[in-house]
């Protein structure tokens, strides 16, 4: 029955869920408003500047200030001494160490911080931390993480030298942070042993940087008289940072509040607590003025927030056919000087165990084993859920190098080994339950888009020609929207999320959040949420997030968890509401509950259709004294929400690559993404999310990388080093969708972010490789610059034209 | 004050005049002295684009221009392109085609994409992505930015047709 234009319209007034609604908050960007970080000036502030440590490994010999001091506009020089007496000197880290606000006798990597200069203005600060004198004694460095355990190594982090454990288990080394497993490795190894076939391939995932556009920085605003701490920061995490203020510092949590404005994209970086916003923080504390502190870009990529380094080695075994009967996965973790690496308690090596991907595989055992090296500590995410990208790779790579091995196509063999749509909910072999899926499914409707049997057979001839020509499929799952309680929390806060919503008497509302939003356009789709919901216009509902003195405590927007948790609180806290609304509506029509129905934007009595109250009716009735009898007056409701189990969006891509062999530039030729989030809460924010996934995809896969010399020496930290798509090389996106809504979703929805990015990268690299398939080559590392590819052309000799 | 020098030049078409050292960048005199924080600083090194402003007729980024050079100068910044309560064609563009994300290189862009417009009024979508080259956006993947230029050059023809 099609629905009368009456519903259409009331329907369409609301502007809900799944309506590609322009954004809310965009009014304020065009025209230059938006409110960032560095965008904030208060009375007296006063600037932060870094002195750092231009060595990797070095004991601190002596630090002069004098000449620093002695300059006009200069307040304070600030080093480790100066934050001892408040204890201040070191810090708790999100990963369970500790971490040195300012280097502390010895520096343990290259850019490390020693002190601050506190000055009138940034070109003074700044002329001042040059100024600042630190004699150093340069120590051996590790930068190979291989080389982190070695018996004569030289010990990184002499603070905890004989500490049997770092939060994570015990240590078998100096400079080593955690071993950790999942799965059963008796059962995988006699499995392995016996096998038809079985492969094994070193796969690096090189360290990198998620670089947002704008840096990290903060502004600290400490009031002697009323002992109130303001913190304006760019924190994806603004709950979690003022809990772990308060803990560091002694003030009361109600005294600190902690404010994350405008934020220029975090995509992980902006999510750890950096030495520069402590040290802030306590210049603030001690000249009773605002501090503001802003990282450079250098600065930036060099200390903050890194990702990946994960050096792992894939195994996969299989019957004859390619049917996979176990997976071995190991992986050596390098974490840099300290473990500030963001992780719940139990999961030190994140979601790692998610690397069984979408495939069936009966036994499985993987380990990860963490250690400290002379670099940069992180937050080790990169627009992924903790360590999701390096095990998708791992899995989308391992089973092409099956396929080859097998000699069975790769599509073929995804089919042959994929969750069947009945599976669900489906176990892991390492411990998850996938909610649901449907992967046959997706996998053939990409097939089809991208004509794929039409692209073996062009393929094929370009081959016969010595055309390099690659076709890539990933067929991942990702597991997002951390998490239940029982497994996760950080430092001991258990990662729910949570939205208050308050209806106002004329039918408007607003909704605050303990998540965070850095881009993701929260303003606009929670919104569209709680319209669905309470039947009233998503343009009369506002959305609030990142004031810890209003917004409820959340854990913050990471991890691809607003619309798995935040999302969800809004859709509890909203039916809260809508049940009263129909107890009200109940008594005003003098009616039982149950009487009534509910229908988009009303409640109307069952076969009586004229007979109805609208939500805006009742938000009014609500600040009156027409209730049933002992309701108190109001319309509002919070919302707590601890999810029952992760969410598992997944996707099919198909790239297609064009190699020249002359010159190894990879041109993208054609980039098909589906994507099934379940439930589509705005579909053009949606594809726009995507594609800036896949365009941080296509960055890792063909550029970025923060390469070392020996001695710890950056070899690549400012954006004339460091690979940046510009509009001019970055591919075409297309994107298509399914729809497997999560069945404990109270509204089916998975979360999206950051699948193309997960789901993209190893799209890319097998795209690269199969290019040289029937060359003989299994695996080529990231990322696929024109150098290295031309290397493995080099290597294979087929660089040379003919006639030379 | 030792070594400064008072400039003046026209702010989105408002006389100024500042008081600067000799080595005070662009972006800094607009975001610190004058209030105009819609250009943002991304990099300080030409590389991002966040700071694109037009200065006499031409995208710079002025993180990468003193301010002493700018003497007499006409500078027109993301602040100055609504005109009479009326946002620019590229402003509704940009929101029109999810040209933005986190908003940070959104000022930057518009600028730019201003110039190329004045330059080119119907750009082909490989012209645009070549002249949008210099400004960097990590979220968008600039497939909605190339959009948003699209939307603006087909308004401003239309009006003028
Ligand atoms: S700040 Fe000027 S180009 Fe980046
Ligand atoms: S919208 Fe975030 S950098 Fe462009």
């Amino acid at each position: 029955m099609a629905a009368s234009p009456d519903l259409i319209e009331r329907e369409a007034a609301l502007q809900g869920l799944g309506v590609s609604r322009l954004r809310k908050e965009d009014a304020r960007f065009i025209r230059g408003q938006g409110t960032f970080i560095d965008d904030i000036k208060l009375p007296g502030m006063l600037f932060g500047a870094m002195v750092r440590s231009p060595y990797a490994h070095a004991r601190i010999k002596s630090i002069n200030k004098d000449k620093a001091l002695a300059m006009p506009g200069v307040t304070a020089v600030l080093v480790a001494d100066d934050l001892r007496p408040l204890g201040l000197h070191w810090m708790p880290t999100i990963g369970g160490d500790t971490q040195a606000v300012l280097a502390d006798e010895k520096v343990c990597f290259q850019m490390q911080e020693v002190a601050m200069v506190i000055a009138s203005d940034r070109y003074t600060a700044a002329d001042a931390a040059d100024m600042v004198e630190v004699e150093y004694e340069e120590l051996p460095a590790i930068v190979d993480p291989h080389k982190a355990m070695d018996d004569d190594a030289p010990i990184i982090r002499e603070d905890i030298a004989d500490k049997d454990e770092v939060s994570h288990g015990p240590r078998t080394h100096p400079n080593h942070i955690f071993t950790w497993e999942a799965g059963d490795k008796d059962a995988t190894d006699a499995v392995f042993d016996n096998a038809a076939v079985t492969v094994k391939e070193e796969i690096l995932n090189p360290r990198v940087h998620p670089c947002p556009i704008e840096t990290c920085g903060c502004v600290a605003s400490f009031d002697k008289v009323t002992g109130q701490l303001t913190v304006n920061v760019t924190s994806q995490v603004p709950h979690l940072f003022r809990t772990v203020l308060a803990m560091l510092s002694g003030i009361p949590e109600s005294k600190i509040r902690v404010i994350s404005g405008d934020i220029g994209g975090g995509f992980g970086n902006k999510v750890p607590i950096y030495p520069g916003y402590v040290i802030a923080v306590v210049a603030s504390i001690v000249t009773g003025l605002p501090i503001k502190w802003i990282e450079s870009r250098i600065e930036n990529i060099s200390t903050t927030g890194f990702a990946r380094d994960y050096h792992g080695i894939g195994e996969l075994a299989a019957d004859k056919d390619g049917r996979i009967k176990a997976l071995r996965f190991f992986a050596l973790a390098d974490h840099g000087a300290f473990n500030s690496h963001v992780s719940a308690t139990k999961l030190p090596a994140g979601l790692f165990s998610i690397c069984t991907g979408s495939y069936d595989i009966p036994t499985a055992y993987c380990r990860v084993d963490a250690v400290y090296t002379n670099k940069a500590p992180g937050g080790v995410a990169y627009r992924c859920s903790l360590r999701v990208t390096e095990a998708v790779y791992l899995i989308e790579r391992m089973i092409d190098i099956l396929a080859l091995k097998v000699g069975v196509d790769k599509a073929e063999i995804r089919r042959r080994n994929f969750i069947k749509e009945d599976m669900f909910p489906y176990n892991t072999s390492l411990g998850w339950t996938v909610d649901s899926g449907s992967y046959h499914n997706a996998l053939d409707k990409v097939l089809k888009a991208v004509d794929y049997e039409g692209l073996l057979k062009e393929q094929a001839e370009k081959r016969a020609n010595g055309e390099l020509m690659g076709i890539g499929i990933s067929t991942f799952t990702e597991i997002v929207g951390a998490g239940p309680t029982k497994v996760c929390d950080i430092l001991g806060i258990g990662l729910f999320d949570s939205c208050e919503i308050r209806v106002n008497p004329t039918g408007s509302a607003i909704a605050r959040f303990g998540t965070m939003s850095q881009g993701q356009g929260h303003a606009t789709t929670y919104a569209q949420i709680i319209a669905t919901e309470l039947g009233l216009p998503s343009d009369e509902i506002q959305i609030e997030e990142g004031d810890t003195d209003t917004a409820p405590y959340g854990a913050g927007t990471w991890g691809s968890r607003s619309t798995p948790v935040g999302g969800a609180a809004a859709a509890l806290a909203a039916r809260k509401i809508r049940a009263k609304a129909q107890k009200i509506a109940a008594h005003l029509l003098e009616v039982g509950e149950a009487d009534l129905e509910w229908e988009i934007d009303r409640f109307k009595v069952k076969g009586n259709p004229t007979q109805t109250k609208t939500m805006k009716e009742i938000a009014m009735v609500a600040h009156t004294g027409d209730l049933p009898e002992g309701m108190q007056q109001g319309l509002d409701a919070s919302e707590y929400y601890d999810p029952p189990n992760l969410t598992f969006p997944f996707g099919a891509y198909v790239c297609v690559v064009d190699i020249d062999r002359f010159t190894g530039e990879t041109k993208v030729r054609r980039f098909y993404a589906l994507d099934d989030c379940g439930t589509r809460i705005n579909p053009m924010i949606i594809e726009g999310q995507i594609h800036g996934g896949l365009t941080e995809a296509f960055a890792v896969a063909f550029g970025q990388e923060i390469p070392f010399d020996e001695n710890g020496n950056h070899l690549g930290n400012s954006l004339m080093d460091y690979f940046i798509p510009t509009s001019f090389e970055t591919p075409h996106w297309e994107t298509d969708e399914t729809v497997t809504p999560s069945p404990h979703h109270p509204i089916g929805a998975k979360g999206v972010a950051e699948s193309p990015h997960v789901g993209g990268i190893p799209c890319f690299s097998n795209a690269v490789v199969d290019a040289f398939a029937h060359l003989g080559v299994t695996h080529m590392d990231m990322p696929h610059s024109a150098y290295r590819v031309w290397q493995q052309c080099k290597a294979l000799g087929i660089d040379k034209h003919a006639d030379t | 004050m030792a070594n400064k020098h008072t400039v003046s030049f026209k702010l989105n078409g408002n006389d100024v005049d500042v008081v600067v050292e000799a080595r005070e960048l662009l972006i800094h005199t607009l975001r610190e002295r004058l209030a105009t924080t819609g250009p943002h600083i991304g990099c300080e090194t030409t590389h991002c684009g966040a700071c694109t402003v037009d200065l006499d007729g031409a995208s710079v980024k002025s993180c990468t221009v003193l301010t002493v050079q700018c003497q007499d100068a006409e500078v027109l910044t993301i602040e100055g392109l609504e005109q009479n309560g009326e946002l620019h064609a590229l402003q509704e563009g940009f929101t029109q085609e999810h040209g933005l994300q986190c908003g940070y290189c959104t000022p930057g862009m518009i600028t730019r994409a201003y110039r190329l417009l004045q330059e080119n009024p119907n750009p082909s979508e490989e012209d645009i992505r070549y002249w949008m080259a210099g400004n960097l956006c990590r979220c968008t993947g600039y497939q909605n930015i190339v959009k948003a230029v699209q939307f603006a050059a087909e308004k401003l023809s239309s009006a003028q047709a």
